[in-house]
């Protein structure tokens, strides 16, 4: 038990260490932006169609199960309402994070895994380059980048595919009275926590990823490891940090 | 041969968990001399390469590279000396995202990236990575993938990338393993013919004898485009070359090819190619 307390803590140790230098490379130089835009493209680019297939089938689940439980109290035309703050602060933010940790968190692991068995991280240094500055960094800043506007997207489709549900498919509700009561449900701080979330799991998913693929030992056996341990860590770290942020906005505006 | 050490180790010591990878190593080699070291798996004669650079840091003891002690240094301020020296890993080390060509032109680029001054152009770089490359024998591949190269040839491209920048100080880490007798003897011919060409100083790790044996025993002559056996004990290049044998991260011998043969330790003995 000391052991693993003893590892545990020494493992937190680094990947503090790691995260305060990829943050100070923020503000030091040399940039790599070719290497931001190449991750914003794989991140970014690259999630939306799982974004759009999974946002749209949310949202239309979401709808299907609140027209039953809203039909029981006589209150069916509250279904945008009801999706519209669910998703914009809760399961878009948090779904999209999970899926983008599991296709970017493992790539991340495996890829700067891969690299680190095969000495190319050495090779970087013994290059002369920070792979902190040159791996971790545009990982960091293009995920926090891209993350909210795919959550955005993500929101937009799971609004849509509830629409399609309550209105053409269940008939519970009009298409303006749809819009107009989503719109109308949805504050200022809904719509912030709802963009700070992603902005925070983004930090999260590449801080971890990035990680566990350049803690990375024994060979491609290690690489498989990090690569789990990477979504493992970044699904609940993801999980835990939305309690965090809900404790606070519940504190901010007492709802 | 005279003057200041390029490198230089000072009972230099490192273990990982309560192995030692270093135990108390002292050595040091001047410009444009040539030491081969020996050693079985887990000697430490890598962990020694990378002690060289500052890849991995002492637990006790110092090394200077270029006359500067870098054994307390921080990362950053250890990369304008790591920018003169050129390391072949074991496996090549090359970038798999990137093209052959990349690969040879990244030194160049990232010794003008720090200020962002540029000294030459596209074209001039372009220029010199091909130059390398063909000095290798693989300009051919220069819009490849690592990927689709053999090992040899990642060998070749890793070379290229280490010298592209004509460093003063190369480090090798087993340029031959797992190669076939003849593409070994190609990479060794390689590393012999970059001596020559530009007197740069070299380490390499090794398990074949027959490496060392070419390095002390042979030259690169630039008329004929081919190594030539120097003839003679009186040649000044002829003593250039020394031998190390590791074992449990201690130097346990250090001399000449001939006193190396001439050793009466068993353990020195396993890496002398005995005749049949």
């Amino acid at each position: 038990m000391v052991s693993f307390l003893k590892t545990w803590i020494g493992s937190f140790q680094e990947f503090l260490l790691l995260s305060g230098r990829a943050f100070t490379n923020l503000v030091r130089s040399p940039h790599y932006k070719d290497d931001i835009y190449l991750q914003m493209d794989i991140i970014g680019v690259g999630s939306v169609p799982v974004v759009l297939l999974t946002g749209f089938f949310t949202g239309g689940i979401l709808a299907l199960q609140m027209a039953r439980a809203l039909n029981t109290y006589g209150a069916s035309s509250q279904v945008g309402a009801i999706v519209a703050i669910t998703l914009v602060r809760e399961l878009g933010p948090v779904l999209t994070a999970i899926l983008v940790a599991g296709r970017n968190a493992s790539g991340m692991a495996s890829e700067l895994g891969s690299m680190k068995v095969t000495e190319q991280i050495d090779a970087m240094r013994a290059l002369a380059t920070d792979p902190v500055q040159k791996l971790v960094t545009p990982r960091l800043i293009a995920t926090a980048v891209m993350l909210p506007l795919l959550t955005a997207i993500s929101d937009t489709i799971g609004l849509f595919g509830a629409y399609l549900v309550s209105t053409p498919l269940l008939h519970i509700i009009s298409s303006s009275q749809y819009w107009s009561t989503s719109w109308q449900a949805l504050q200022l701080n809904d719509v912030a926590q709802g963009l700070i979330k992603p902005f925070v799991f983004g930090i999260i998913i590449a801080l971890i990823g990035c990680f566990y693929g350049i803690q990375t030992s024994g060979g491609t056996q290690g690489v498989g490891r990090a690569t789990t341990s990477a979504v493992v860590s970044a699904s609940i770290w993801i999980i835990a940090v939305t309690f965090v942020i809900d404790k606070i906005f519940v504190a901010m505006y007492s709802y | 041969m005279d003057g200041q050490p390029i490198l230089e180790f000072k009972n230099a010591s490192l273990r990982y968990d309560q192995t030692w990878a270093l135990r108390d190593v002292s050595f040091s080699i001047r410009q444009g001399e040539t030491r081969v070291i020996f050693g079985e798996a887990g000697s430490g004669k890598t962990t020694l390469l990378k002690a060289a650079v500052g890849l991995v840091h002492l637990d006790g003891g110092t090394i200077s590279l270029f006359g500067e002690d870098i054994t307390a240094r921080k990362e950053s301020d250890l990369f304008p000396l790591r920018g003169r020296t050129g390391f072949l890993f074991q496996e090549g080390g090359l970038f798999d995202s990137l093209t052959v060509g990349e690969n040879v032109e990244y030194p160049i680029l990232n010794s003008q990236a720090p200020d962002g001054h540029k000294q030459t152009n596209g074209e001039q770089i372009e220029a010199k990575v091909r130059e390398t490359l063909r000095f290798v024998e693989l300009e051919q591949t220069y819009n490849q993938p690592p990927s689709a190269l053999s090992g040899g040839m990642r060998r070749r491209v890793g070379i290229a990338r280490a010298i592209v920048t004509e460093p003063p100080l190369l480090l090798y880490d087993s340029p031959t393993a797992g190669l076939d007798p003849i593409t070994a003897n190609t990479i060794m011919a390689l590393v012999a013919k970059e001596r020559d060409v530009r007197n740069s100083t070299s380490l390499i790790v090794t398990y074949r004898y027959q490496d060392g044996e070419i390095m002390d025993d042979f030259r690169y002559d630039p008329e004929q485009e081919l190594l030539v056996p120097l003839i003679g004990e009186q040649s000044p290049k002829r003593n250039r070359t020394k031998f190390i044998v590791m074992k449990d991260g201690k130097i346990v011998f250090e001399g000449t090819r001939h006193q190396m043969n001439d050793s009466k330790d068993d353990y020195v003995r396993n890496f002398i190619r005995h005749e049949e």
